[in-house]
């Protein structure tokens, strides 16, 4: 082995006047420096520890509070015949109707904003797509409990006033979902480089193979990320299913027809019924509070249900995700 | 095999604003075409309208005609995607599809275009393409890995062969060695030198040693100043270009006195 020195004199001694004014010039001398380092590292911890209270808090309300009612018979049973205090009934309706609905607004919103997203990024040049962003915008702000009156007044004029069924609800719920989706796929369109739609283009493929099969193909994680964060959005949605689907004890399979049950709206409903009058004498088991115990179990059940949908996305994501292991 | 390509007069725009002006020239088949020239003097715009590559960008077009044997690839019955299954390209930097292995990423052209190959036919070709790029042996083994899993020199020549495996006539190189060390740099050209057995090849490079070694002909391009429309200042045998140009401007550029 050699060394190499830069110095004339192999293995020369640095000089140590030079070692103690290069060690005064690489110290880190400056106090001020290193005390906003200080705050500024305890504010955003600070800021993080608050952002995390208020969700832990939740977490833990709802867990304590939905435990206990929370099992294999209130998940399989619907609240059919249910009355009083009885220490009865689930949601297995609800969750039913939830899937459905929410499967529903998800098989129009996705096609409708993934399209348009396709549109806006690939083709989209000029006035038209400026509208089309701009009313994007406009969409993603529009109340929930407006969605819902849009779409009961658009089924309404096909079957009268007061129609009542699944499928309306997974328009008033499309209406809230086709803004994110197209938004968090625009995106995840846009981070695809350039240079694999040249590879494309130079190999002689056309522009919608090139969309299909190299762009969508290395954004197809994103997207399914967006599409999640999207379901997640809406799946807790109460104000415009109380409008457009309504509320129902027993189960509804059927999206076209009738009343559907959902989470959401279950605990809206069993909350507002409050506590239970008990008769000592006649009834054998009445709960007062039973009421507020399964409205606490299916916010845990909804809670779980999108914790359940955001792992499967996850799942997706790592699947789909562009190879970049050696 | 390859085909003579013939340019005449060609100004090319980006919107209103002509970036290069009045180019004509001929690319004989079965060589190596190099064109230098100072950093946006139009070099590579140029070289992408020979596969009209750079519609792709809004707003770009271009006055004048490209001819391959007599057929102007800007004529109204021409198929842009068509043209650029006969003059592939390969780019600056490196550009395997992250989603696919080395073996799908040579089949890129065949299989994103739907077309289907019976899997004797996609073996003969990905072994047949990587061998023509020089990076077989390299990666024989691990065909099913990532393409995005070697090095920059290995991309390079894993884009050189989807871009062979389409069977081009002409292959455009944008500047492919800019990103590379010298080893891999040495490889790209010894394929160059191969490839020209079969292929019409144009090279843009802002190293001259590089033009000098492997081009039989050389291109410069140069730019008045800024915001004035590239020119194709002469164009000669290599040799001739290096030891005796016929234009002032290229001497001063070839021996660094540019600028």
């Amino acid at each position: 082995m050699t060394t190499v020195t830069t110095q004339a004199g192999p293995g020369r001694a640095p000089d140590p006047e030079r070692t103690a004014a290069v060690r005064a010039l690489l110290r880190g001398a400056d106090a001020r420096r290193r005390r906003t380092d200080k705050t500024m590292t305890a504010l955003m911890w600070g800021a993080f520890v608050l952002a995390m209270v208020p969700l832990a808090s939740v977490a833990w309300t709802v867990v304590a509070n939905g435990m206990h009612q929370f099992d294999g018979y209130f998940l399989t049973h619907s609240m059919r015949g249910v009355f009083g205090g009885m220490d009865a009934g689930g949601i297995y309706h609800a969750i039913i109707g939830t899937l459905l609905i929410t499967l529903g607004a998800a098989a129009i919103s996705v096609p409708i904003g993934l399209l348009t997203a396709i549109y806006l990024v690939e083709y989209g040049r000029g006035a038209l797509a400026r509208w089309v962003t701009f009313f994007v915008d406009v969409m993603t702000g529009i109340p929930s409990i407006v969605a819902g009156l849009f779409a009961y007044a658009l089924f309404a004029v096909f079957f009268g006033p007061g129609v009542r069924m699944g499928v309306v609800g997974s328009v008033a719920l499309s209406v809230l979902m086709i803004p994110v989706v197209v938004r968090s796929c625009e995106e995840m369109l846009r981070l695809v480089p350039n240079e694999l739609r040249e590879a494309a283009y130079a190999l002689g493929v056309p522009k919608w193979l090139t969309v299909i099969k190299v762009v969508l193909r290395t954004s197809v994680a994103g997207i399914t990320t967006g599409v999640m964060l999207s379901v997640a959005r809406v799946i807790g949605e109460t104000a415009p299913l109380l409008i457009t689907v309504g509320v129902v004890d027993s189960i509804n399979f059927n999206l076209f027809e009738g009343r559907m049950m959902t989470l959401p709206v279950y605990v809206y409903r069993q909350y507002s019924q409050g506590l239970v009058p008990c008769n000592d004498a006649l009834d054998a088991v009445c709960i007062p509070s039973i009421n507020y115990d399964r409205a606490w179990a299916a916010a845990l059940a909804l809670i779980l249900i999108v914790m359940l949908l955001n792992l499967v996305g996850r799942l997706v994501t790592r699947w789909f995700a562009p190879k970049t292991l050696r | 095999m390859a085909q003579r390509i013939d340019v005449k007069d060609l100004d090319i725009y980006y919107s209103d604003f002509l970036a290069v002006q009045g180019v004509s020239m001929l690319i004989e088949p079965k060589s190596v075409t190099a064109f230098i020239g100072p950093s946006g003097c139009g070099k590579s715009t140029f070289l992408r309208t020979l596969n009209r590559m750079h519609e792709v960008i809004p707003g770009a077009r271009v006055d004048g005609t490209v001819e391959m044997e007599g057929v102007d690839l800007y004529g109204a019955d021409v198929d842009p995607v068509a043209v650029r299954r006969q003059v592939g390209m390969v780019f600056q930097r490196p550009n395997p599809f992250p989603t696919m292995s080395i073996r799908e990423n040579v089949l890129a052209g065949v299989k994103l275009n739907n077309k289907r190959i019976s899997k004797s036919a996609a073996d003969e070709l990905v072994e047949s393409s990587l061998h023509g790029a020089n990076l077989w042996n390299e990666v024989k083994d691990r065909l099913d890995r990532p393409g995005s899993g070697l090095s920059g020199g290995q991309q390079q020549r894993l884009c050189i062969a989807r871009a062979i495996a389409v069977k081009p006539q002409v292959l455009l190189m944008d500047e492919p060695c800019s990103a590379l060390d010298p080893i891999s740099t040495l490889a790209i050209e010894d394929l160059v030198a191969e490839l020209k057995d079969e292929y019409t090849i144009v090279i843009v490079t802002h190293n001259m040693q590089q033009a000098a070694r492997v081009s039989d002909r050389t291109a410069f391009f140069n730019i008045a100043g800024t915001g004035k429309p590239g020119r194709l200042v002469e164009m000669d045998d290599t040799a001739t270009m290096f030891s005796s140009p016929s234009q002032q401007a290229t001497e001063d550029y070839i021996s660094g006195r540019f600028g």
